[in-house]
């Protein structure tokens, strides 16, 4: 008697569960900072078009959220409704198969592809063809610099950036002259050359059938730029994001750095907010461009709420004043091109001196190729970055670290 | 008919072990699950964003694969041994020694002096590392700044560096790795070594002290080899703690390894074969591997010191 009344209780809870659930659907997104901003300002608009739809966020830092994402996949314990994904993950992502492809039905987000910065696409489209995730921001690369650091060296903007080997003697003239470095790290040129003048659909690191391409023209001038500039002495030898990075801008020992036209916002905000109008922002050097980062929101294939995440997913990705919501706020450059050619890209930037750098940004943004991307990249990036230490520390010869580098990556991609 | 209760329908014979699930649970789930669970998985290869679906058998291809063409990992135990050895032995060398100035030289101070050698014992590690790491900083670290203060020092400045150190030079990265490591446990090292000097009955030493024994020879002659159960156990867990050294390296090296790997340690490199890579099963073949070896390195030990005269 006991256990019947029990019975009958858990159904009928159950009932009201379903009928509470028939009303409202609660959808958790799993962000990690500062992209979670633009979910957080996309809260108030999103409810407008959909009041039936709760919208929960949950947060964590950069590395522990792409952990934590990883573990869920696995499991298909704990999944968020909708997932962001930074660049850095997006290749493992996708290729892993836990999430939705947006090409197929219901979704056909196909259609809606033409509207979105096509570099971008590749990057969250994995070997089979299956879209799993849409842009939310871009990152075209851009070179930042100091104004006043370059004219007390007597250098013009034009001379830093006709070649590398023009940025390299411009370098060794403001470092003559105010003693400042002309790069963080002498790396970011490999950065940079690898990624630049590639075509549509060639990948960075391996080509389509997985074979290793680093044993190459492209990856030997890489290094031997780096090394110019390393034996050069123009560059701190510092990593991004560290302590010493961001003392090297605020005590002016760095003038010029590249990186995501994101960079002007963090400059503004934290690193160096006193120097505002002595930065200036110009194309890459020797005419190139590259991507700088991007990130990304998926849609779980064993998510709860599919419908009602797709539709959020959408609002933060499609949706023009979205977009530009999170343009202004927290200058994450729009992956959409509505967004882009808004007037809002034409307005000076009074950190830049009043500069109307994102016009030059969107235009790096139209001419950066649509690299494919493969699951290894991050394995092959490591070993490349090891040889080149190795280059620039050691005096290895850069033919011999690479073949080293390609028997390297051969040995430790074991593709099934 | 008389019908014979079943044993389990009287609580105190069921009761106990419910009262000592909660441990036999958590175990378990956090303990031993995960452990036979990275045995099973070092036979496979799996991605774990792709799902459970997508482990495959590959026998021991793995242990294969890491053994033989794993060049990272033979780099990476090299440092590891190396760390291990530069960092662990001081740690001893002088924990017994101070332990014993520490148990004659401070009365009722004792206590406290023994707390400030532990302290960063007890510090997160994470902390520690950052602190280093700014301490060590090429430009506007402290140490360089004070190595460049001395260079006008009479005499000493002609040993000074003519320009700033930089730390994160591979020849510099394991001693630093290590100088942080040794500060760590050196504290931990004395309590062991204090609590051990204690329980040396008095009547030992007095009888040393009657045949004439100065302190050093009570020192070397007496303390020492009573030390050496302590030894045993103290040396044991500096084997196995050091031999999985990671956080320290990890943060110290921005998770890189550093310059040419200098500081990678085995565990790093697991970790990033997992994470980096996302190949879980040779990942879980490395620790096993890294198992194996610790386990050898604590029964050499036990041969060592383990042995009752």
């Amino acid at each position: 008697m006991q256990r019947s009344l029990r019975t009958l209780l858990a159904i009928a809870t159950l009932a009201l569960g379903t009928a509470a659930h028939a009303e409202k659907v609660t959808i958790t997104v799993s962000s990690f900072p500062d992209l979670d901003r633009g979910v957080k300002a996309a809260i108030p608009g999103f409810k407008k078009l959909y009041p039936d739809v709760e919208v929960k966020l949950s947060s964590m830092a950069y590395a522990d959220h792409h952990t934590a994402m990883t573990t869920a996949l696995a499991t298909g314990a704990n999944l968020p409704d909708v997932m962001g994904i930074d660049m850095g993950f997006i290749g493992k992502f996708a290729e892993s198969g836990g999430l939705e492809d947006l090409s197929k039905a219901p979704y056909n987000a196909t259609a809606q592809v033409s509207k979105i910065a096509k570099f971008a696409i590749p990057a969250a489209t994995n070997s089979k063809g299956a879209l799993a995730a849409l842009p939310v921001d871009i990152g075209p690369g851009a070179l930042f610099y100091r104004t006043d650091l370059l004219q007390k060296a007597g250098v013009t903007e034009a001379e830093m950036t006709k070649s590398w080997e023009g940025f390299i003697a411009a370098g060794k003239k403001v470092k003559a002259s105010t003693g400042a470095y002309m790069l963080a790290n002498a790396t970011d040129i490999k950065d940079i050359y690898i990624r630049a003048g590639l075509k549509d659909g060639e990948g960075i690191y391996f080509d389509k059938a997985g074979k290793s391409l680093v044993a190459s023209e492209r990856f030997e001038r890489a290094f031997d730029l780096t090394r110019q500039a390393r034996q050069a002495g123009i560059d701190a030898k510092v990593s991004a994001w560290t302590n010493e990075w961001s003392e090297g801008f605020r005590r002016d020992k760095i003038a010029a750095q590249m990186m995501g036209a994101w960079l002007s916002g963090h400059l503004k905000n934290w690193i160096v907010p006193n120097t505002s109008g002595k930065w200036r922002s110009s194309q890459l050097p020797a005419g190139a461009f590259a991507a700088y980062g991007g990130s990304f929101y998926a849609v779980p294939a064993k998510a709860a709420n599919k419908q009602a995440a797709w539709n959020f997913v959408q609002y933060l990705t499609l949706n023009k004043d979205q977009q530009l919501e999170a343009f202004r706020n927290m200058d994450a450059f729009p992956s959409l091109v509505e967004a882009q050619t808004d007037a809002f890209t034409d307005q000076p930037i009074e950190f830049l001196a009043g500069q109307k750098a994102r016009q030059l940004w969107k235009a790096a943004a139209d001419r950066i190729p649509a690299v494919a991307v493969d699951r290894y990249d991050a394995v092959a990036a490591e070993i490349v970055g090891a040889e080149l230490d190795k280059v620039l520390e050691q005096g290895k010869d850069i033919k011999q670290a690479l073949a080293d580098a390609k028997s390297g990556i051969e040995r430790r991609v074991r593709r099934k | 008919m008389k019908t014979t209760p079943s044993k389990w329908s009287q609580p105190r014979n069921w009761a106990p072990y419910v009262f000592v699930s909660p441990f036999f649970i958590l175990f378990g789930a956090f303990g031993l699950f995960p452990l036979v669970f990275s045995i099973y998985l070092s036979f496979h290869t799996w991605d774990p964003a792709a799902g459970l679906a997508a482990m495959e058998w590959v026998g021991f291809e793995n242990y294969l694969y890491a053994l033989q063409s794993d060049d990272w990992l033979r780099a990476s135990l090299y440092n590891t041994f190396w760390l291990a050895l530069v960092s662990g032995l001081p740690q001893h060398l002088v924990a017994m020694p101070l332990a014993y100035f520490l148990h004659s030289a401070f009365g009722r101070w004792r206590n406290a002096v023994v707390g400030t050698y532990f302290l960063p014992f007890i510090t997160s590690s994470v902390a520690i590392s950052l602190v280093f790491s700014t301490l060590f900083s090429k430009d506007f670290g402290v140490v360089n700044a004070t190595l460049a203060s001395l260079k006008d020092a009479p005499l000493l400045g002609a040993l000074m560096p003519a320009s700033n150190i930089d730390w994160a030079q591979p020849q510099y990265t394991k001693w630093m790795i290590s100088f942080v490591v040794f500060w760590r446990y050196v504290g931990w090292n004395v309590v062991l070594y204090l609590s051990a000097i204690q329980t040396i009955p008095k009547d030992v030493l007095e009888a040393a002290v009657m045949d004439g024994a100065n302190s050093w020879q009570k020192f070397v002659h007496v303390v020492l080899p009573l030390l050496k159960p302590m030894a045993f156990f103290a040396v044991t867990l500096t084997i196995i703690g050091n031999l999985q050294l990671f956080e320290e390296p990890f943060i110290l090296t921005s998770g890189t390894g550093g310059i040419d790997q200098a500081g990678k340690t085995a565990a790093m490199h697991m970790y990033s074969v997992a994470f980096t890579d996302g190949d879980f099963g040779t990942a879980s073949a490395i620790a096993w591997l890294l198992f194996m070896l610790i386990a050898v390195a604590t029964w050499l030990n036990n041969r060592l010191l383990g042995q009752r005269d």
